[in-house]
């Protein structure tokens, strides 16, 4: 496949000079997502679930031809298969569901320092709320999660397991398909975080056999405002709702309702429609590009950017050895906010701060780091302009200094 | 190409600041007025001590993590503020946040090396940076001043 003849499918490239890197925080969005938007808005633009009109009717079959779409992309049934916001508002659903129903004063649930804040702060509220505690996995010596280490802190009072399919600071795969295989013989229920994952591999939750899985729509060529939680039906259809009123009902009695069955009960109110529908198209193009060919052009382009960068004196990388497109380094003496403005002027759009890993950047002991994470749609000469700019960067404050 | 913008805001006078900040470090006297703010975005943390005697700034301290803008911007302001009575720093640090964000601003009023910071105006996601320390010290003088009303 050609990687410049996919590259005309988004418009930033065809337009401007830019150096994409900051994939992991958002990917670009190609014109038939966008097209996708458009459909819906222009043509439709009606409510679903309700109206007994064409228009509807046809909203209605579009927004759950995505779910069926999801479900294909997860190996799932389509009921497994919950419309949220993004990965933040699925994990937040579990922890405030499931989480606030069966964790008790006591219980252990065992997360790791290497979770992005979204995978971390729902449990450490439930924690906080039921008097539970939060374990962490120790990380081995390049902070990665291990089956072994993971086990050092397994107990008897384990009842849940929240932790990431891949590090959005460091591009570690978790092992979580051992972890979930020792977990379940403990009866633990495992909520995989898998907003880097879902982008990049296939993901079959049915082979992880995880409980609660989530991604979010927009690190996948996808619209902002969508995610998935997936969740095995019998689990699912225990929890209750956290968010009531619109479309989620069954019969509603003044004192008392009943709701629908999942995955309706978790989406209240009008769905988000277009941004579902747009969801399916990008999964569509990922896959017309194919995973395999994704994973592919990530290693090459990774081996490339790393053997670059450690060509370079006074640029420290702290992932030398990542599984995935995620490489975070800085300049030494640099600030990594000061490098980011002279990657801004050479155009090199990157990120530069705590990736939402707080804990993280403590066993680093880095205020923040710098963070180059690639896609399908990235090219070699992507890479050698970003060595441009840190040697701009280390050039320029060298010389005040 | 070449780097007249960015020239601007790393002047010598910032990494001058920089590298060598004055009137770093905190003092452990309750008469000071403290504030400590944190930009959890980037990870830049300041804590700024100001003491006022007879509405003037006799005194300022100022410590902290961050990037080359932010630390400079604190050793800058300390500079600039103290010896200041109340009502011209407020008026300095009006002058200085209108000219950070690019709006006009008073080129006559006394601006010390903070003026350097005109820059800013064309690196919008630096603003935060450039304003942290005298965002402390506009806090400082907020809590002063509600003391000196009760």
């Amino acid at each position: 496949m050609d990687v410049q003849k996919i590259r005309q499918d988004f418009y930033l490239f065809k337009n401007d000079n830019i150096v994409y890197l900051d994939n992991a925080a958002s990917t670009l969005k190609p014109k038939a997502v966008i097209d996708a938007l458009n459909y819906y808005y222009e043509r439709l633009g009606v409510n679903v679930h309700r109206g007994v009109y064409k228009l509807s009717y046809e909203a209605t079959d579009m927004y759950e031809q995505a779910r069926a779409k999801v479900a294909e992309l997860l190996n799932c049934q389509f009921e497994e298969v919950v419309f949220t916001r993004g990965t933040s508002s699925a994990l937040n659903l579990v922890a405030s569901s499931y989480g606030m129903a069966n964790i008790e004063a006591g219980d252990e649930i065992i997360t790791s320092e290497l979770e992005h804040h979204s995978s971390l702060l729902p449990w450490q509220q439930v924690a906080k709320v039921k008097n539970a505690k939060l374990v962490f996995v120790p990380l081995d010596e390049d902070l990665r999660i291990t089956v072994e280490n993971f086990k050092k802190v397994l107990t008897d009072k384990t009842k849940v397991v929240a932790l990431n399919y891949i590090s959005n600071a460091m591009g570690y795969i978790t092992p979580i398909k051992e972890i979930i295989k020792i977990a379940h013989e403990k009866k633990i229920v495992v909520v995989v975080d898998a907003a880097q994952a879902v982008p990049h591999m296939p993901v079959d939750v049915k082979e992880l056999d995880c409980d609660f899985l989530a991604f979010s729509g927009h690190k996948m060529c996808g619209p902002t405002g969508i995610g998935v939680l997936y969740g095995k039906y019998n689990l699912l259809q225990k929890m209750e709702p956290i968010e009531f009123g619109g479309d989620m009902i069954d019969y509603v009695g003044l004192n008392e309702s009943t709701y629908k069955d999942a995955p309706y009960k978790f989406e209240t109110g009008t769905p988000i429609i277009a941004s579902a529908i747009g969801l399916k198209a990008a999964i569509e193009y990922l896959q017309r590009i194919g995973f395999n060919f994704i994973i592919e052009k990530e290693t090459e382009l990774r081996k490339y950017l790393v053997e670059k960068m450690q060509e370079l004196d006074g640029v420290t990388i702290f992932n030398p050895h990542t599984d995935t497109g995620i490489v975070a380094f800085n300049i030494d003496g640099v600030h990594p906010h000061d490098a980011a403005s002279v990657f801004d002027e050479e155009n090199v759009a990157i990120r530069a701060g705590h990736h939402c890993a707080q804990p993280l950047m403590h066993c680093l002991k880095q205020v923040a780091t710098i963070r180059a994470s690639l896609y399908f749609y990235n090219t070699k000469k992507d890479i050698d302009r970003l060595i441009i700019a840190i040697k701009k960067a280390k050039g320029f404050f060298d010389n005040f200094i | 190409m070449s780097y007249g913008n960015l020239e601007t805001l790393y002047r010598q006078v910032i990494m001058d600041h920089y590298k060598n900040p004055r009137n770093k470090g905190l003092i452990g006297d309750e008469t000071y007025y403290k504030v400590h703010l944190k930009n959890p975005t980037c990870g830049d943390d300041l804590t700024v001590q100001i003491k006022v005697v007879d509405n003037i700034i006799t005194d300022v301290f100022h410590d902290g993590t961050g990037c080359s803008i932010s630390m400079s911007a604190a050793s800058v302001m300390s500079e600039t503020i103290k010896g200041q009575k109340l009502e011209d720093a407020k008026k300095i640090l009006k002058n200085y946040l209108q000219m950070v964000k690019g709006e006009a601003f008073d080129e006559e009023l006394f601006m010390g090396d903070a003026i350097v910071y005109q820059g800013v105006a064309n690196f919008p996601a630096r603003f935060k940076c450039a304003t942290i320390a005298w965002k402390a010290l506009d806090k400082a003088i907020f809590i002063h001043d509600e003391e000196d009303n009760s």
